[in-house]
């Protein structure tokens, strides 16, 4: 594809995608148990040094690292260092995982039950799982697969179980041990815990940093967690959290490793089984806690129908040549490297380079169905339709004709789009919508979101007494899971997007003028999408290049000028962007109008949520997507990163100040009111 | 006393006859292989009489013009595909090496239909006509020194052993050389012809052994004035022994084993012995801050320097005592050793000197593993108990001393290695392709060596060590000087490689290992080498705080259109990967001009500035402009 190689010029990690396999097929065809029982005998790193997982736990208390810190620990606090040893054991106790395959072959067996009942297929490329199992010989892996369900590690466990790969050991989150027995089983399936929150505590960090670099040094597992930290609720990739890739990088940087493979790996659900859970939760209705008998209870969902899930193996890639003249490695010269420090100036940038780099390459091989087009059109229609006080919906064949036009914009912006061109569009549109009869309801050949569905039939009757917030609530929940399907696609579609909002703002067709407008839109948005640090110039060029590839923009010298055809394209394109900006600017205005002060932050999420009740039911906001708390917070995340808010130590709890002639100043910028600061880097 | 200590030294210096004279008759005892001897090259029986032993002017009369070391020595395939190495001058001279050949088709995939020979001699039309300084040469001639502009002389002088140098000479290919060569004969013939150097603004190049591995004979191709090679090798006397205080004084053209010949004589040795001993000088050692095999003992050259003059464009540099330590500033003899030849001519030194050692027992440990040997090293260095020379060979090093066992004349000794084999493999459960051995040197009091050796071996054990041997330890030491002359074998079947060093601490020593071998063997990938290099590494020195570790390197280049080009991008990148996992940038070989673009990150901007103002005040002319190390 053009816009591969497009990519692949500048992005080695990009190459053609490979096929896929389902693996459930023959699972179908054969024995469960003969299949978990089945001799597993997988490749294992060419340096590895055998050991189990109590010899590991001593190699960590008896490393350097450990005796350094415990000392330091006993120093500062006075304690014994004997008693500093005996809290760490126990730390460790709590945290290390006991990889069992007798575990591994039960969660095989029952999984393979589970998983066929819930999923059509499971769809892996094969040719990703040899290029893991290569890399797996040669060098400590990293797994990092994307996260948008609990589902996420015992799948790629019994992926690689069935491909007989090297089981890793997963970084999972300390929430998971209040289920009991689950989080034991999950230990002995390679899991090991670590709590959500440990900044200060100077043991744990050793312990827990150690103790990784140990399994992964040893090549004792591919070691797996989660690069966005946690599962993301609104399908988006969320910004990468640093904490534990430093960590596995560092064994590169201070050369106790000759490289270490990073592996991305992109997990698409053609539904997630969480999906209104995210959804309410995102609105503030609390999630339930982990807990064994919840998960007990949610095995009604056995019965339902969740489509197919696609795995894609990225290709790896490694540190060593990721660091390539980016990292001057003999600044670890003149330390002991047992010693913690604080990585420096250029690690930290790299690190999150890096990151950025990693998630991204997890968003170009997330398999997209065609029911995510089909979400976007619906929504944007939805929206259109309020705004005309219409409530018709659209015709079944208007749908299909503009999602097979979405479905060949979206592959020449190089979506790994899973259409079916074998089948008439209109078969692929009606059975997307039968998959998700949830969310959409079909009435004489018209299609609609189905908001008054969940809201009860429409008009006077018995219903009509549900409290307008709680209906407002309902109807949020269908538009934002609708929205996490339509998110799945944004990373397609951003970039070019951000470009068409810019258009639309600029005061001018000034290419300069552009410019500016672009590169403050992705400033402000870049908590809210993956846009790499410091490549405003790159992404902009290549905004122009897909819009410019498929007719829509046309540039002379200095000008940027909307074709005829363009304006469709970019009319839809800013309008995807349009509930993000519009929710920025609420919750700007939230911050000017509603706000004291000071704020403090633990009330800014339930505050800015009434403020935008309010607004909706009154008429005055279009998007409820916008009461999603992620949404909220990161926008509140983008003003911190701006100055405009600024957090300060109160009494007891962290407060919230507002620069109210700057958040003001950003609000009317966003709205187009205000022309775009110039930009920093005007190199076109 | 006198009296005594005479009968003493005589008595020594008979036992040194008679163990010399032992070596020469050839084995006696039937079960040893290899005889417990000195591994350098020797001279025939009539060495023994004190005559002197001068390298002459002519060179190329006893040494290869286009390879390493003495013309008559060299390794071959004979006609039955078994490797031979000729001459007499070595233990391993004249014997068939049985096992060389499956090594060395097996380690590169090279083949013996895949010849590439060098050029036999030099045709002087490859060589640019000199660039003569009349001047300087009329008055030179006055002065009596002998000098030469032959072009072969010239030729001889104008490189060192890197492979880029050597590779071009067996290709017959020339570039930029001294135009002149003079042999000055003493002290003062330098102090004339330093001066008519500045006179005449002509460059100077100090020549000593010739054995430089860092470019620094090169002449930069740049230089436009007449460049002058000072080959110091006519300078090679003892000038006197002090018996009182230990020392000798000596003229820095002296080759290192003539120098130990001369002093064994009067029962006395220095105890320094670099790998290229045979050929390399005095004045060079002070010059590159050489490093010894034995400095465990004696110490290296900065251990053993006393005194050192030293002429330079400002006049003449040295101490106004010998005394054995001075808190008088910087030490002025750090400004002079490692100056690569850019301030001066180092003329005469005088050198710490110990009587020579009663006894000298070899011996081997064999490893499970690497780390293994790495944790016992730094344990020996831990408790400072070092023999005279601990090395440890990596697997591949030692499958590679193995392929050099000489043909087994008895079937008793064979028996017995295959029975040593079978205990260490199978008994022992070492993994043939995993284990390595250490090879040690002991030197001293008989009791006291047996002392030593006990108690190395005692920790040997703790780190699962199993002893193995004298043989193999002194197999070990006899490689360090034949693995010169096998690359020019490598060379004529299509494989070059080169050996390098650092010094690391010890935290460090098995990671650098690791990512230095995997290092070069990636680049050679990366690079398009069809044949898997070989990459391996010994620990040489242990220090307190770390140790100087070795790696050889080579590959068969055929299918690559510039192999030296490939070479140097290897080297370059291993030597990068060297850096990054906090090794040294070099341990005794020296910067030269090989390794100069890292001398800014090795000493910082404020150290390049200290040692440019030093060259700026001694040299402002850059009379001596090998350009080397700043």
């Amino acid at each position: 594809m053009a816009v591969n190689a497009l990519y692949s010029h500048r992005d080695p990690m990009l190459k053609k995608r490979d096929d896929f396999e389902d693996i459930l097929e023959e699972r179908r065809n054969s024995s469960d148990l003969k299949y978990a029982l089945r001799c597993y005998t997988p490749v294992l790193y060419k340096g590895v040094t055998p050991c189990t997982s109590s010899m590991l736990k001593s190699m960590v208390l008896q490393s350097d690292q450990l005796h350094y810190v415990i000392n330091q620990v006993s120093k500062e606090t006075g304690k014994a260092t004997d008693d500093v040893k005996e809290e760490a054991s126990a730390i460790l106790e709590e945290m290390a995982q006991c990889l069992q395959l007798s575990t591994v072959r039960f969660f095989a067996f029952t999984l393979t039950k589970a998983f066929k009942t819930l999923f059509r297929s499971i769809c892996v490329n094969e040719d990703g799982i040899q290029r893991l199992q290569q890399a797996i010989q040669e060098h400590p892996v990293v797994l990092l697969p994307s996260h948008r369900s609990y589902m996420d590690f015992l799948l790629m466990s019994y992926i690689l179980y069935t491909y007989d790969v090297a089981l890793p050991v997963i970084a999972a989150g300390m929430d998971f041990m209040g289920m009991k027995f689950v989080g034991e089983m999950l230990r002995m399936s390679g899991a090991f815990f670590i709590r959500r929150s440990f900044g200060g505590d100077k043991l744990y960090w050793a312990l827990f940093s150690e103790y990784v670099k140990t399994m992964l040094k040893n090549g004792f597992a591919p070691v797996e967690f989660f690069l966005e930290g946690t599962r993301s609720r609104t399908s988006k990739s969320l910004t990468p959290k640093l904490g534990l890739l430093n960590i596995v990088m560092d064994p590169f940087l201070k050369g106790e490793v000759f490289d270490v493979n990073v592996v991305p790996v992109s997990i698409s659900y053609e539904r997630v089984l969480e999906e209104t859970l995210y959804a309410r939760e995102l609105l503030g209705i609390p999630k339930p806690k982990e807990s064994t008998s919840g998960l007990f209870k949610a095995r009604k969902i056995l019965s339902e129908d969740f489509g197919s899930i696609h795995v894609y193996f990225g290709q790896p890639v490694s540190v060593r040549s990721l660091a390539q003249g980016k990292v001057n490695r003999c600044q670890f010269n003149l330390v002991p490297r047992h010693i913690p420090r604080r990585p420096g100036e250029d690690i930290a940038s790299f690190v999150n380079d890096s990151a950025y780099r990693l998630v991204r390459a997890q968003e170009e091989n997330m398999v997209l169905k065609p029911w995510v087009l089909v979400a976007s059109l619906l929504l944007q229609h939805h929206h259109q339709n309020q705004a005309a006080g219409q409530k018709r919906g659209i015709a079944l064949g208007e749908l299909t004709a503009q999602a097979v036009w979405l479905r060949d914009l979206s592959r020449q912006y190089g979506a790994f789009l899973h259409w079916p061109d074998h089948i008439p569009p209109s078969e692929v549109v009606s059975s997307s919508l039968t998959l998700h009869r949830g969310l959409v309801r079909v009435c004489e050949e018209k299609v609609q979101l189905a908001v008054e569905q969940a809201a009860g039939p429409a008009g006077p009757g018995p219903h009509s007494s549900v409290a307008p917030e709680e209906e407002l609530l309902s109807q949020a929940v269908i538009i934002l899971s609708c929205a996490s399907y339509r998110n799945q696609a944004l990373h397609v579609f951003v970039r070019p997007a951000l470009l068409a909002l810019a258009i639309h703002t600029a005061s001018s067709n000034q290419k300069q003028e552009v410019f500016n407008s672009f590169s403050f839109l992705r400033n402000m948005f870049s908590n809210e999408f993956i846009l790499c640090p410091g490549a405003t110039v790159q992404d902009f060029e290549e905004a122009c290049y897909l819009l410019v590839k498929t007719g829509a923009l046309q540039f002379t010298q200095q000008e940027v000028q909307v074709t005829e055809r363009g304006h469709r394209t970019l009319a839809f394109l800013s309008s995807m962007l349009d509930p993000f900006l519009q929710g920025y600017q609420v919750v700007c205005r939230f911050l000017c109008e509603e706000a004291t002060e000071t704020l403090i932050e633990k009330q800014f999420i339930p505050a800015v949520r009434k403020f935008i009740k309010k607004h909706l039911l009154a008429g005055r906001l279009r998007y409820m997507e916008v009461l999603s708390s992620d949404l909220q917070k990161n926008s509140l995340a983008a003003l911190l990163r701006l100055g405009a808010v600024r957090k300060i130590k109160g009494v007891e709890q962290e407060m919230l100040k507002v620069n109210k002639v700057m958040v003001n100043s950003l609000e009317d910028t966003l709205g187009g009111k205000l022309p775009t600061p110039k930009a920093a880097v005007a190199r076109l | 006393m006198a009296s005594n200590s005479s009968s003493d030294r005589q008595r020594i210096a008979q036992q040194r006859l008679r163990i010399i004279a032992g070596h020469l008759q050839g084995p006696v005892d039937s079960d040893s292989t290899i005889l417990a001897a000195e591994c350098k090259a020797q001279g025939s029986k009539t060495d023994v009489s004190s005559e002197r032993k001068t390298m002459p002017r002519r060179r190329q009369e006893i040494l290869k013009w286009n390879g390493w070391g003495y013309s008559d020595t060299r390794f071959l395939f004979n006609k039955k595909g078994q490797a031979e190495f000729t001459g007499k001058r070595y233990r391993l001279s004249g014997m068939i090496i049985p096992a060389l050949q499956n090594w060395f088709e097996g380690t590169f995939g090279a083949s013996m239909q895949h010849k590439s020979p060098a050029m036999p001699i030099l045709t002087s039309s490859a060589v640019q006509p000199p660039t003569l300084n009349e001047a300087f040469v009329d008055e030179l001639k006055s002065t009596g020194i002998p000098f030469s502009h032959d072009a072969e002389d010239r030729v001889f002088r104008g490189h060192g052993h890197c492979l880029h140098e050597v590779f071009a000479l067996r290709e017959g290919k020339v570039g930029r050389v001294p135009d002149i060569v003079v042999w000055p004969n003493c002290h003062n013939d330098v102090v004339k012809i330093v001066e008519l150097a500045c006179k005449h603004n002509v460059c100077l190049i100090p020549y000593g052994g010739g054995t430089s591995v860092s470019s620094a004979l090169e002449c930069p191709p740049e230089e436009t004035r007449c460049i002058v090679s000072l080959d110091t090798s006519q300078m090679n006397r003892i000038l006197w022994i002090d018996e009182k205080n230990l020392t000798a004084h000596v003229e820095a053209g002296i080759v290192g084993q003539e120098l130990e010949r001369l002093l064994n004589e009067s029962g006395y040795c220095t105890g320094h012995e670099p790998d290229s001993m045979e050929f390399s000088s005095l004045g060079g050692w002070v010059a590159t801050r050489a490093s010894g095999m034995k400095k465990n003992i004696y110490g290296n050259i900065e251990d053993l320097v006393v005194h050192v003059k030293m002429v330079t464009p400002q006049g003449v540099i040295e101490k106004g005592c010998q005394c054995p330590r001075m808190s008088t500033g910087p030490d002025i003899h750090h400004f002079i050793m490692g100056s690569e030849g850019t301030l001066g001519v180092v003329t005469e030194v005088t050198m710490k000197i110990r009587p020579m050692p009663e006894y000298q027992k070899y011996g081997s440990v064999v490893f499970p593993n690497f780390e293994q040997g790495v944790a016992c090293l730094r344990e020996v260095a831990k408790q400072r108990c070092a023999p005279a020379s601990i090395r440890l060979m990596d697997n591949e090093q030692f499958k590679f001393g193995h392929a050099l066992k000489p043909q087994v004349s008895s079937i008793f000794t064979s028996f017995l290695d295959g029975l040593k084999k079978f205990y260490i493999t199978k008994f022992k459960g070492f993994d043939p392709d995993r284990l390595c051995v250490a090879t040690l040197l002991f030197e001293g009091d008989r009791e006291k060596v047996l002392q030593h050796e006990k108690q190395v071996y005692d920790i040997a054990a703790k780190f699962g060590g199993l002893a193995a041997g004298e043989d193999n330890g002194q197999r070990g030491y006899m490689l360090t000087f034949v693995i010169a002359y096998l690359r020019d074998l490598g060379m004529d079947y299509y494989v070059i490689g080169e050996s390098f060093e650092t010094s690391v601490p010890w935290d460090r020593v098995l990671d650098i290992c690791w990512n230095v071998k995997a290092r070069i063997i990636q680049e050679c990938k990366d690079k398009g080498v069809q044949f898997s290099p070989l990459s391996t590494c010994r620990v040489t020195q242990t220090y307190d705080a770390g140790a100087c570790v070795y790696f050889y390197f080579a590959f068969n280049y055929r299918g690559l259109s510039d192999p030296v080009h490939v070479y140097e991008q290897v080297e370059h990148a291993a030597r990068e990967e060297i850096l990054a996992n906090g090794g040294s940038l070099s341990h005794h070989h020296g910067v030269g001009k090989l390794r100069k673009e890292w001398m800014r990150e090795t000493i910082s901007d404020v150290g390049m500035g200290m040692l440019k103002s030093v060259k700026n005040y001694v040299d402002p002319k850059n009379i001596f402009g090998n350009r080397n190390l700043i």
